[in-house]
């Protein structure tokens, strides 16, 4: 049995000048993702995981070699792939319940349609009780759940994640990990999940990607075969953990 | 205790202990004939004076005219200012193109521009709202300009995640964003527009006003008339601006209380 491919990845490269230098911050990358697959990948700082997600959805369009997402190449950005920041990214001066409907804008839906899709995908965060508040009203956590509200409430084919929890503490961290985790298992959407969090990548993916940096490069994939709901405390998790681990630490070797 | 957990009536109360000071010692510099009484005229003369205007209306007549070209001028010049403001920030192209011109230019005081604009507009009416216009345009302009400018990426890069149109991306990200840059050049228009009210009143030709209240005062010696005036032109500066406070803490209510 084998799950259409949705994402092709194919010789990706992406150069910058930097004075007179040129860094490679991503190399001849190939890379394919299946359709309902949650991919994690991470990497030290540098590695270019960022800048493969930016190009992902359509942000960067400055590169060589071919990103085919839904057989069409990726030219700009699209409402069917979603993008959750490190930073929630919320407007502030609108509410919560405003903030996801911008997601929805340029949506062909219907007035009503919107304002349903807007609700539900609220819902689904937790933050029923919180539609009407400002930005700075929230905590972090929150906030975050917010902005993944958003990221969803064009029930994308694709949502991408750029360190999505790096900037809250590790309680409110571990907490969203299991939402997320919840809400990708309701949902059934395509995930795609850059982290530094080795643990986070492992306990979250079906699949953990490592990069490495200069040039930006896949170093090595591993298949995380643990049926969910998953235990942190599986021993398989945590010796896969620790493969993770020496893969990236043998990176920083080289 | 901080600013905000005084209740409303204290700091009230504290706040009109320098004006009622700053009253008790004019009218004991009159009553012991401290200046020159000619000049320095007892605060129940100058009331005296402003209750025979308000028999007769002439005091209405008068603010109502300054208000007026103050309206006038402050909807022209913040129109106007706002949107060249709103180009220079966004355009690089518009920025290179006038903004050197536009820079060189604010340094010039109003005022200096009085004698081009008596030959352009003549000395009636237009000529006033016109120069009302040009003192509240600069602060309002820069004010905007920085604003616009200084929009994060990172909520444009959002607009651009979600295909924002170009319009739909002015209105949702860009003026709110702005918005507390451009309320704060519209508060200072304000108050430049008022004072370029009094000016214009003063220096273009003759008209009802406020200005022309204190001139006329000035001409027969009233210093009574002068006080009046002044006094007016306080009394309305300070209320329009607080209205303004009122209007901006509504429309940017979205914004963190910092304490």
């Amino acid at each position: 049995m084998s799950t259409p491919e949705i994402i092709q990845i194919r010789k990706v490269s992406k150069r910058y000048r930097v004075k007179s230098e040129t860094l490679r911050v991503l190399d001849g990358l190939n890379l394919a993702v299946r359709q309902g697959e949650f991919l994690s990948i991470v990497g030290a700082s540098g590695c270019g995981k960022s800048t493969l997600l930016r190009l992902l959805v359509g942000l960067e369009r400055d590169y060589e070699g071919e990103i085919v997402v839904k057989g069409a190449p990726v030219t700009g950005t699209s409402l069917d792939r979603g993008l959750v920041f490190q930073e929630h990214r919320l407007f502030p001066w609108l509410t919560v319940e405003q903030n996801v409907a911008v997601a929805l804008e340029n949506s062909s839906l219907s007035p009503r349609e919107k304002r349903q899709s807007v609700k539900e995908h609220i819902e689904l965060v937790g933050l029923g009780a919180f539609a009407a508040a400002y930005p700075h009203q929230l905590s972090g956590g929150m906030a975050q759940r917010a902005a993944i509200a958003r990221g969803l409430a064009n029930r994308p084919s694709i949502l991408l994640l750029d360190e999505p929890f790096g900037a809250l503490d590790a309680l409110t961290r571990t907490r969203l990990q299991n939402e997320l985790q919840q809400i990708w298992q309701k949902e059934k959407v395509t995930m795609i999940l850059v982290t530094h969090d080795v643990e986070e990548a492992v306990y979250l993916g079906d699949r953990v990607v490592v990069m490495e940096p200069r040039p930006g490069r896949i170093r090595k994939s591993f298949s995380v075969d643990v049926p969910h709901p998953r235990d942190r405390r599986d021993p398989v998790l945590k010796s896969i953990n620790d493969d993770v681990r020496s893969e990236i630490l043998g990176a920083d070797a080289n | 205790m901080s600013a905000l957990e005084q209740a409303p009536g204290v700091r009230i109360r504290r706040g009109l202990v320098a004006p009622l000071a700053l009253l008790i010692l004019w009218e004991l510099v009159a009553r012991f004939q401290l200046a020159n009484v000619h000049i320095v005229v007892p605060p129940w003369r100058v009331v005296q004076t402003a209750l025979v205007h308000v028999a007769d209306g002439s005091i209405f007549v008068d603010l109502a005219a300054s208000l007026q070209r103050d309206l006038e001028g402050l909807v022209l010049g913040a129109l106007v200012g706002v949107i060249a403001g709103a180009l220079l920030g966004a355009s690089r192209l518009v920025d290179r193109l006038v903004g050197p011109t536009f820079h060189a230019a604010k340094q010039v005081a109003v005022f200096a521009w009085i004698p081009l604009m008596s030959v352009w507009f003549g000395t009636g009416e237009l000529a006033k709202v016109v120069f009302i216009a040009l003192s509240a345009f600069y602060p309002v302009a820069l004010n905007t300009e920085e604003g616009v400018r200084s929009i994060a990426r990172e909520h444009l890069e959002v607009a651009k995640a979600f295909r924002l149109s170009r319009w739909s991306t002015v209105r949702t990200v860009l003026l709110p964003a702005a918005a507390p840059s451009i309320f704060a050049g519209l508060r200072l228009g304000l108050v430049y527009s008022w004072l370029g009210t009094i000016g214009a009143e003063y220096l273009l030709a003759p008209g009802r006003g406020i200005g022309n209240v204190m001139i006329a005062g000035r001409q027969r010696v009233a210093m009574d008339e002068v006080f009046l005036g002044i006094i007016v032109v306080g009394l309305v500066g300070f209320t329009l601006d607080t209205l303004a406070g009122r209007l901006e803490a509504r429309a940017l209510r979205w914004r963190p209380r910092s304490t």
